[in-house]
């Protein structure tokens, strides 16, 4: 076969595999027919990598057989490393996973920028330019470099994102002067990288300083920011890396990567604007130095009123609309299938139950969709905040289990709260609030929740699991 | 003369990318981020052509490298977003197909 036809062929299934990942994202934005999204796109992985092996650019490898099996065992070795984990890891632990994968991509273009860029800088000082069949020109190398940079800081700073997800880091550490650090070695980063265009004949040195302060730039990035900001900073690392791999793409001229790449890069972006306002969390922010948040503590009045089961129990069974407000407290307990338990027998009693979402439930937005799919709750009976807010006027019992921050009503009101300006759930216009927490004392973040000192609030305290156990008994031996 | 094709190609994808998730609800930000992770997944078949070209110790193991970093990112991005996706179910059956 003749080389054009060869490259032909791969470049039909390039383009086949950037229309089904298009076509696969389209699917996936709606829940109807999200699952065959992922598959569509799927195939269009499977064609495009099978078709690669057959890539003229491999072919004309002096050493092939070499090349095949270090492919061969690339895939397999990363393939099944992935395989394994995906298929085992909870799904409590969803947002650090994707991080971690996502990181590898981004390590991947990278990688793949070096071996460009190591390649030209072995080019010998002083041969004219447009001889050398590596040289492919300034323009092609900015990209190179600037798919370096990106992919190299989306790298680093998905694995330390992932270590403090995962709890193997510290929340949050930061040096003295540390945004002057880590605006230093961005600036070095460029800096050298305009020196790697601009001369970039036997700057192999260069390229690997290059490379390391864009690694180190990742890491020290990523090091101030908390937990609560991580969701952001994922899906922000989340589009670098697809503007990274098109960069790759035109470096390589590689349609798919080109396509695919931008395509996720713009999505990736805009996810993240929409997950940043669904926070109340802008992404500059994020990104310059914090200023001291805090000043004194609130004062409350009023006391926490606790509540027994058996009392939960009779006002749920005689409640003719029951809001359920999950947050990450319900997952860390494990409680979401007690909590689907109780839903199941309350709608046997005729009760109208509804879960309240809001966009912060999980450790990122849709997690808490994903961890309720999980236990079987159906996705139509699952509202977010703008759906439900004014529901609450007419809801009998609204059900806090382990969320706080997101039904303060300190949000609304005060001004001195580090909260304030969030939306939040007005659980607090329910008729009755029963909130389940572990004991008294304020939450995660160390606010005090004035919804648990209001009149129609009732504390129901005790670990998630078996609280809403206890609720589930209580309820089948009221009868009917 | 430089070649303005793989511009347009940019501005079109990235035209693309913004459209087609932009209605997106809440209930799907961190399936769809799962899923738009695979997809820059892609870049495995620019690792493989990168090895490829390989011909140095350090760039073959760099190259190697790539591949495996890749196929973390193609394979994980696949199996976690068919998971949570799985999850998703309708209470009652859907009332005639749309």
């Amino acid at each position: 076969m003749s080389q054009a036809f060869l490259m032909n062929a791969v470049n039909a299934t390039y383009f086949l595999a950037a229309f089904l990942f298009i076509m696969g994202l389209k699917r996936m934005s709606s829940p109807v027919t999200a699952q065959g999204g992922i598959v569509t796109a799927g195939w269009g992985m499977l064609i495009a990598t099978v078709a690669t092996f057959a890539h003229p650019e491999i072919l004309k490898a002096a050493n092939l057989p070499l090349v095949y099996g270090l492919m061969v065992a690339g895939i397999a070795v990363g393939g099944g490393i992935a395989w394994v984990s995906g298929k085992r890891v909870a799904m409590t632990d969803m947002p650090q996973m994707i991080a971690i994968y996502n990181g590898m991509g981004g390590g991947a273009a990278a990688a793949i920028a070096a071996i460009e860029l190591l390649k030209v800088a072995a080019i010998l000082p002083g041969t004219p330019a447009g001889t050398s069949p590596h040289d492919h020109g300034a323009f092609v190398n900015a990209l190179a470099v600037a798919g370096a940079l990106i992919g190299a800081v989306s790298f680093s700073g998905s694995a330390i994102a992932y270590a403090k997800l995962q709890g193997i880091m510290d929340k949050v550490y930061s040096l003295p002067g540390h945004h002057f650090i880590s605006f230093g070695l961005l600036a070095a980063s460029v800096i050298l990288g305009i020196y790697i265009v601009m001369e970039p004949a036997g700057s192999t040195g260069l390229v690997i300083a290059f490379f390391v302060c864009a690694l180190l730039f990742g890491v020290l990035m990523t090091l101030p920011i908390g937990g609560a900001d991580m969701p952001v900073i994922i899906s922000l690392y989340n589009a670098f890396t697809g503007l990274a791999v098109g960069f790759e793409g035109f470096v390589l001229n590689n349609s798919a990567m080109i396509v695919a790449g931008i395509v996720v890069g713009s999505a990736g972006t805009l996810l993240t604007q929409l997950m940043a306002k669904a926070m109340n969390r802008p992404i500059a922010k994020l990104l310059t130095p914090p200023t001291g948040t805090g000043g004194p503590a609130q004062k409350v009045e009023g006391t926490q009123k606790p509540i027994e089961a058996g009392d939960v129990a009779a006002l749920m069974a005689y409640a003719q609309k029951v809001v359920i407000i999950p947050g990450y407290g319900m997952a860390v307990a494990q409680a979401q299938h007690k909590v689907w338990e109780l839903t199941k027998v309350l709608k046997d009693r005729g009760v109208e139950v509804k879960f309240a979402i809001h966009p912060v439930a999980g450790r990122m937005p849709g997690h808490m969709n994903v961890l309720l799919a999980e236990a079987g709750v159906p996705y139509d009976i699952i509202f977010d905040i703008e759906e439900i807010n004014e529901e609450f006027a007419t809801t009998d019992v609204a059900f806090v289990i382990g969320a706080n921050d997101v039904v303060n009503p300190a949000a609304r009101t005060d001004q001195s709260s580090p909260i304030y300006g969030m939306p939040i759930l007005n659980a607090d216009y329910a008729k009755h609030v029963i909130v389940n927490k572990r004991g008294k004392g304020a939450g995660f973040s160390g606010i005090e929740n004035l919804l648990f000192y209001q009149d129609n609030t009732r504390m129901y305290y005790g670990g998630g699991q078996e609280a809403v156990a206890k609720l589930v008994q209580e309820l089948k031996a009221l009868g009917d | 003369m430089i070649d303005f094709n793989p511009l347009y190609v940019f501005l079109l994808a990235a035209f693309t990318g913004y459209e087609v998730i932009a209605r997106v609800p809440v209930i799907l930000h961190t399936p769809l981020m799962s899923g738009s992770n695979f997809v820059h997944g892609i870049v495995l078949v620019g690792a493989m052509v990168a090895l490829g070209k390989a011909t140095t110790g350090l760039e073959l193991a760099i190259g190697f490298f790539a591949v495996a970093l890749a196929a973390m990112n193609a394979v994980g991005g696949y199996v976690v977003t068919e998971r949570m996706l799985g999850m998703f179910k309708k209470s009652k059956p859907a009332e005639g197909a749309k």
